[in-house]
């Protein structure tokens, strides 16, 4: 069983030696004379200012919560879209309630205004 | 694993490699190209390569700028600004690249090989064993797929929060945001082809969109799931950050975004990535919606034209036909995904937010209910 795996642990070994490869190989060729201004942060030639981690909008935890709530949904729905013809009315009915509890909390975070971006 | 199965395995790896990073390379100059075209112009001439001791010039339609392209990334200085997190700064660019190498590795990109009957020299060492063309042929084939592409989130957001940047954090939030939204949406309409062909495994969906239905139409995924291609196009191109969908590079606001502190080749590699995932996607959508290796009227032994005339074609023509039939189809998904990229405008940031939760989500999942009932109603 889990030697069907195997292919994608071979490929795995190489793309990732691709990948290494690609990201050394310029040592071997490219000048290095770095200097305190080439190293600094890039900010449109000015001195960089303040911490660059800065506070950012609580939106973008607002997009992670949900899509963890939708994505759990989503694995979910695979096993049953797989089984579905064998299962029949029972896990059409099952499902149709779990999306319809899921559908009112869409409708209810869409109402509060947690899909409101600007 | 036998050797022989060994040998088969890295045959395909060797070829899915080969097949991306040529895409990736090429892709480049197709995009220059085609972008040429579409604005009248004459696209990328000048690069030559001129043959030694003589004055005979080689251009090839200006061919040559993406090796001059790649030759300029690895000969240009590599500096490392001072970052957050070394390590996280270093992996970034590679856990950006890999992982879309790796989903290839469940994509069939032909039928069935009988290398005894291709070598009958090498028959015996194979004892007649068969392998469907596929790198790893497993049932858990779309589950793979988004496995892998998950990573590639974790690059492009390691990359951003571990420069010292304003900007390479800004677009490391919005490429997360973006990314994991419409990561949704691809999940939703996906579901619609696994409810239509009941599986996950990729072989087995391009195996059923051989054949045709009403007698006429090939039966391939987008004839079932119109509406769901659509969707599932828009959220590949979505992922992979390209206008209309680059805010997170988005150069007039952000500079580079999440790369901005990266220079030379690990610059080159986020580039590369970006038009290797270009063909991924391509490859994708032709496994679930456009009936993969399948030619219309092909099978494994011919042409089987409606009205009964055959034409009987030997196996090593097959193979070749189904690797060129994907090859092409994936070609074609492309250059529709640079068409895109050079007709529309970027979005607005809100404007992106709101067209994936409600717009894109509430189909997805209406087309997913529809689908469902439809099939109960069928089967009933």
């Amino acid at each position: 069983m889990l030697a069907q795996y195997l292919p994608i642990l071979i490929f795995l070994a190489v793309a990732g030696a691709i990948g290494v490869l690609l990201l050394v190989l310029g040592r071997l060729f490219a000048p290095s004379r770095p200097d305190a201004a080439k190293l600094s942060p890039y900010e449109c030639g000015f001195e960089a200012f303040e911490d660059s981690r800065m506070k950012f909008d609580v939106r973008y935890y607002l997009v992670a919560i949900l899509f963890i709530v939708f994505d759990l949904e989503i694995a979910f729905l695979f096993p049953w879209a797989v089984a579905l013809d064998s299962v029949g009315i029972v896990a059409l009915a099952a499902m149709g309630v779990f999306l319809l509890v899921l559908v009112v909390g869409f409708v209810y975070e869409w109402k509060k205004g947690a899909l409101e971006w600007d | 694993m036998t050797a022989p199965d060994f040998a088969i395995s890295l045959v395909y790896i060797a070829y899915a490699l080969a097949v991306l990073l040529t895409f990736g390379a090429i892709l480049t100059w197709v995009e220059r190209k085609q972008a040429a075209i579409m604005s009248d112009r004459i696209g990328a001439n000048r690069a030559y390569v001129r043959i030694p001791f003589t004055q005979v010039k080689l251009i090839w339609l200006g061919l040559f700028h993406g090796m001059a392209d790649g030759l300029k990334l690895l000969l240009k200085e590599d500096f490392k600004p001072l970052a957050y997190d070394k390590l996280a700064y270093a992996l970034g660019p590679w856990l950006a690249i890999v992982p879309v190498l790796l989903v290839f590795a469940v994509v069939p990109f032909g039928g069935t090989l009988d290398p005894g009957r291709l070598f009958p020299s090498l028959a015996e060492w194979f004892g007649g064993r068969t392998y469907p063309m596929q790198i790893a042929p497993i049932d858990a084939g779309i589950l793979i797929v988004f496995a892998f592409s998950g990573i590639t989130i974790i690059g492009a957001m390691l990359a951003g929060w571990s420069s010292a940047n304003k900007f390479s954090l800004l677009g490391a939030l919005r490429a997360g945001s973006q990314l994991i939204s419409y990561e949704l949406v691809m999940g939703l309409t996906v579901l619609g082809i696994v409810l239509i062909f009941g599986t996950v495994n990729l072989g087995t969906i391009v195996e059923r969109q051989s054949g045709t239905v009403l007698g006429f139409l090939p039966a391939w995924g987008i004839v079932y799931q119109p509406f769901a291609a659509v969707l599932f196009l828009i959220a590949g191109i979505a992922e992979n950050k390209r206008i209309p969908f680059d805010l997170p590079e988005a150069e007039s606001e952000l500079i580079s975004g999440y790369f901005t502190e990266y220079s030379a080749m690990k610059q080159g590699v986020f580039m590369l990535s970006e038009f290797i995932e270009i063909a991924v996607i391509g490859a994708l959508f032709v496994t679930l919606f456009f009936g993969g290796y399948n030619l219309p009227w092909m099978n494994d032994t011919g042409f089987v034209f409606p009205g009964g005339h055959a034409v009987p074609l030997s196996h090593g023509w097959v193979v070749v036909l189904q690797l060129l039939t994907f090859l092409g189809k994936v070609f074609l998904l492309c250059s529709f995904q640079i068409l895109v990229r050079w007709t529309l405008p970027r979005f607005r940031w809100d404007q992106l937010l709101r067209f994936a939760w409600k717009f894109l989500l509430p189909l997805a999942i209406a087309n997913l209910v529809v689908t469902a009932v439809a099939l109960w109603a069928q089967q009933a």
